[in-house]
């Protein structure tokens, strides 16, 4: 087998590499630009973290003008994306820290668990189960269930499922192992889809049903 | 395969980074098991709606402000 590694061409580069070259030349607007990428998945990230509203916009604000003013610090051997997200959750949790007077605060909290590895409930969902709901109503529902995840189980969820960073670069970002990572992904999933089924779960059958009086949408809060 | 298998390496499934003979094997206890048929669907839907459902949206003033505030930083720091 070979042992020559691919060259990687230059025209595959990220373009946040180009970007960052131009903000170091001075090009404020290319940080702008940076900025404008990632506003809202920092917000994202900040807000599960801290769970508050006011810190989350704290932490976006001083998460990016951090990231500027350390810009000749990053070495480019990462993305800059995930450079950003690891301020950003240090920031985070800088603010937890400062709100639970400086009690620690770190990514392993509550996730000495077995619960939820293990699924309980296999109600089958409906087709498009979230269409029953109102934006409004599906969005309450979906902060609540992954509100009650432990810390360290949605902000591994947040960053692998919905921001779409690979395994690495998730571990990379909060100073996890692969495995660890893996074993919190893994519980994350299955619990929130423990949770979801509560209300997106086909309801009881009929016998059970008929039973029931003719009140209320049966769906459990 | 057993439930016990199939769940240890659910993750693979969903990422789909799964070898081929594996593959098989896994589609075989899926025929003959519901449950593991319902807990791989309904995970696969939950990422699903979790990431097409943006639940913390920047509100505009809060971006509107920090773009002025970077703005203002980077002629300072230049």
């Amino acid at each position: 087998m070979s042992t020559i590694q691919p060259i990687a061409a230059q025209d595959d580069q990220h373009p946040d590499v180009a970007l960052v070259a131009q903000v170091r030349a001075g090009e404020a607007a290319a940080y702008d630009t940076l900025v404008r990428k990632y506003e809202r998945q920092i917000f994202r990230i900040a807000q599960h973290i801290t769970q508050n509203r006011e810190d989350a916009e704290d932490v976006m604000q001083d998460a990016f003008l951090k990231a500027y003013e350390k810009l000749d610090q990053f070495q480019g051997n990462s993305k800059f994306y995930t450079w950003l997200v690891r301020i950003a959750v240090n920031e985070s949790l800088m603010r937890l820290r400062k709100r639970r007077t400086g009690k620690l605060v770190s990514m392993d909290e509550d996730v000495q668990t077995d619960e939820g590895s293990v699924p309980r409930d296999f109600a089958d969902w409906a087709p498009n189960p979230e269409q029953n709901y109102t934006q409004a109503e599906l969005a309450e529902i979906l902060k609540k269930t992954i509100q009650g995840l432990p810390q360290g189980f949605r902000v591994v969820f947040v960053l692998r499922d919905v921001d779409g960073l690979s395994t690495e670069e998730t571990a990379e970002t909060l100073g996890l192992s692969v495995p660890a990572v893996k074993s919190r992904l893994l519980r994350a999933r299955l619990q929130l889809r423990e949770r979801l089924t509560r209300y997106f779960g086909r309801k009881a059958p009929a016998i059970a049903q008929a039973a029931a009086a003719p009140s209320g949408d049966g769906a459990e809060a | 395969m057993t439930c016990t298998e199939f769940l240890a390496i659910l993750d693979d499934v969903l990422d789909e980074s799964i070898a081929v003979e594996t593959r098989t094997e896994i589609e075989a206890h899926l025929r003959k098991c519901g449950h593991c048929e319902v807990v791989l669907n309904t995970t696969r839907k939950t990422i699903e709606i979790f990431r097409c459902h943006e639940i913390y949206e920047v509100p505009t003033e809060v971006s509107e402000r920090l773009h002025v505030k970077i703005m203002e930083r980077c002629k300072k720091v230049k």
